[in-house]
């Protein structure tokens, strides 16, 4: 009988800009956080899988909770960097070594879009000094062919934004919180065309904690366990199309989230169909609207009906980043895939207040995406 | 003015029709850009070098509309002179889908499938005084 594993405390804190708060004491303050809710002290933690993309090792942090000598391991996985801490997290419950742990990430990054590490990334000087090492022209450019090939619309692009503002709104944790129509998304400055301002994320701030634990011990730590059903992560095969590509082969590849998916799906044995709530990657809207696709909700070129029907609203059959998403949160690279579960622990519990999914959510989906070609996804249930 | 390449290695310099250096996997056929010694493909450690085709079709665009952050761009970053370029993937037929900078930078008059050519553009002017050039994609009038 294998063991399965439970999410017993979650904590957070707020996305956006915290003047005089570093990245790592936002971590510190969602450890905190995540221990409170599970009833649960820092020294009760055997372990940690935690790390950030620009705000130090997250090992240091055990100066701030307390020196309790457990088995701490930074994680370092460009944007899958909080989904790859929780991966590892599930499986050290998973293989019986420790009972009850703790996956952390936390990030602050510097204003206005990411600056690229050409030579962490494997580019040469010429990439950047090109003007070719920017995220927003990949994003750019993979929609405009998605759009070229199945019919998406700029209004469906403006509406996944518009939506993704509404959100925010009912999120006291969003970092963009004032509602933006979708005439004002598609008259905001072109960065990268077809995307305008509003359809893009911003590096930003903040921290997510999660307590994780055997699920046949969840009960003494809370009275509403969410089962940690599926954790994947994987990085890209031949053919797909990713961000900072000098090159791309001929032929054509689906890409590590469909790889991703499918692996996730088969290991919590349920299907597409099965799912009432999810966390897409949406780095900028068009990535919500491919993630869909990608993750298997709906075949190529269905969102156009579906984001136009209201379909991924909160209220609708399929509701797609009930939490603003990284449109509204902002980017912390270290935090962003954790923002995902927490939400959907928060959903699953009942406990998202104006933003809650009203079909009584029974299984949740998250799905994270990055440089330099890399795809995380976990599926929760009730 | 004397021009200077952005790099060594990246196009044939000096040349009158400059190309692109790519690699080739011997086992595979594969092609690779820049050079690399090890194929994505099959995993290969065998590959030779080979210069690029000139022309191609566009395979997808979009148009990088506010300056990049400098380092790591070379080019102008003011942003009261800062001209939006467009930046694109070129299919070159047979080997590779290159990403480049265009030269045509109006979304009304780029077209996903319209032929493209090889050229160089300016980037900036160095201390000596040359002008620094890399590659880009024009539309084939
Ligand atoms: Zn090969």
């Amino acid at each position: 009988m294998s063991i399965e594993v439970a999410i017993v405390g979650i904590g957070m804190h707020e996305f956006g800009r915290t003047e005089g708060v570093s990245g790592m004491d936002q971590g510190v303050v969602a450890v905190r956080r995540a221990c409170a809710d599970a009833g649960l002290k820092w020294d009760d933690m055997q372990f940690a899988f935690g790390g950030s993309q620009a705000a130090g090792a997250a090992d240091t942090m055990v100066s701030q909770l307390g020196l309790t000598g457990l088995q701490f391991i930074n994680v370092a996985n460009g944007c899958a960097t909080g989904g790859s801490a929780l991966f590892s997290a599930y499986n050290t419950i998973r293989s019986g070594v420790f009972d009850v742990g703790i996956a952390i990430g936390f990030d602050k990054h510097e204003r206005g879009a990411f600056r690229i590490n050409t030579k962490g990334a494997g580019l040469g000087d010429w990439y950047g000094a090109s003007g070719l090492a920017l995220t927003t022209q990949f994003f750019g450019m993979k929609i405009n062919r998605y759009m070229h090939e199945y019919g998406i619309t700029q209004s469906s692009l403006a509406k996944v934004s518009e939506k993704a503002f509404r959100n925010g709104a009912q999120n006291p944790m969003a970092w963009r919180r004032k509602p933006i129509s979708e005439q004002e998304v598609l008259d905001s400055a072109m960065l990268s065309y077809p995307l305008t301002q509003y359809m893009f994320c911003s590096p930003g701030e903040g921290g997510v904690a999660l307590v994780l634990a055997r699920a046949d011990k969840a009960h003494l730590y809370t009275d509403k366990p969410i089962y940690l059903k599926a954790a994947a992560v994987r990085s890209r095969r031949f053919g797909s199309f990713e961000v900072l590509a000098p090159s791309i082969a001929l032929e054509h590849n689906a890409g590590p989230t469909v790889d991703a998916s499918k692996a996730a799906f088969e290991m919590a044995g349920i299907g597409p169909e099965d799912i009432d709530v999810a966390q897409l990657q949406d780095t900028e809207s068009g990535a919500e609207i491919m993630h869909m696709a990608e993750n298997g909700f709906c075949e190529h070129g269905e969102q156009e009906f579906m984001i136009q029907a209201g379909e991924t609203e909160i209220g609708g059959k399929f509701p797609v980043n009930t939490d603003g998403g990284c449109l509204a949160n902002g980017e912390p690279v270290g935090a962003s895939g954790l923002r995902q579960v927490y939400e959907n622990v928060l959903q699953l519990r009942g406990q998202a207040g104006a933003r809650q999914v009203p079909n009584d959510p029974k299984v949740a989906y998250t799905h994270v995406y990055g440089a330099p070609g890399i795809s995380g996804v976990t599926i929760l249930s009730r | 003015m004397t021009q200077v390449p952005v790099t060594e290695g990246v196009f044939s310099w000096p040349s009158q029709t400059p190309q692109l250096i790519g690699s080739r996997c011997v086992e595979c056929g594969n092609h690779m850009f820049p050079v690399q010694s090890g194929c994505p493909k099959c995993s290969s450690d065998s590959t030779e070098e080979v210069l690029l085709g000139r022309r191609g079709t566009l395979w997808t665009w979009t148009v990088q509309g506010y300056p990049p952050k400098s380092p790591p761009y070379a080019g102008n970053v003011d942003p009261k002179t800062f001209q939006a370029f467009g930046v694109g993937y070129i299919e070159l037929p047979g080997q590779i889908k290159i990403e480049a900078r265009l030269t045509e930078s109006d979304p009304a008059k780029l077209k996903i499938g319209m032929e493209m050519e090889m050229v160089l553009v300016p980037l900036n002017t160095d201390e000596a005084g040359n002008e620094v050039v890399t590659f880009a994609f024009a539309p084939v009038a």
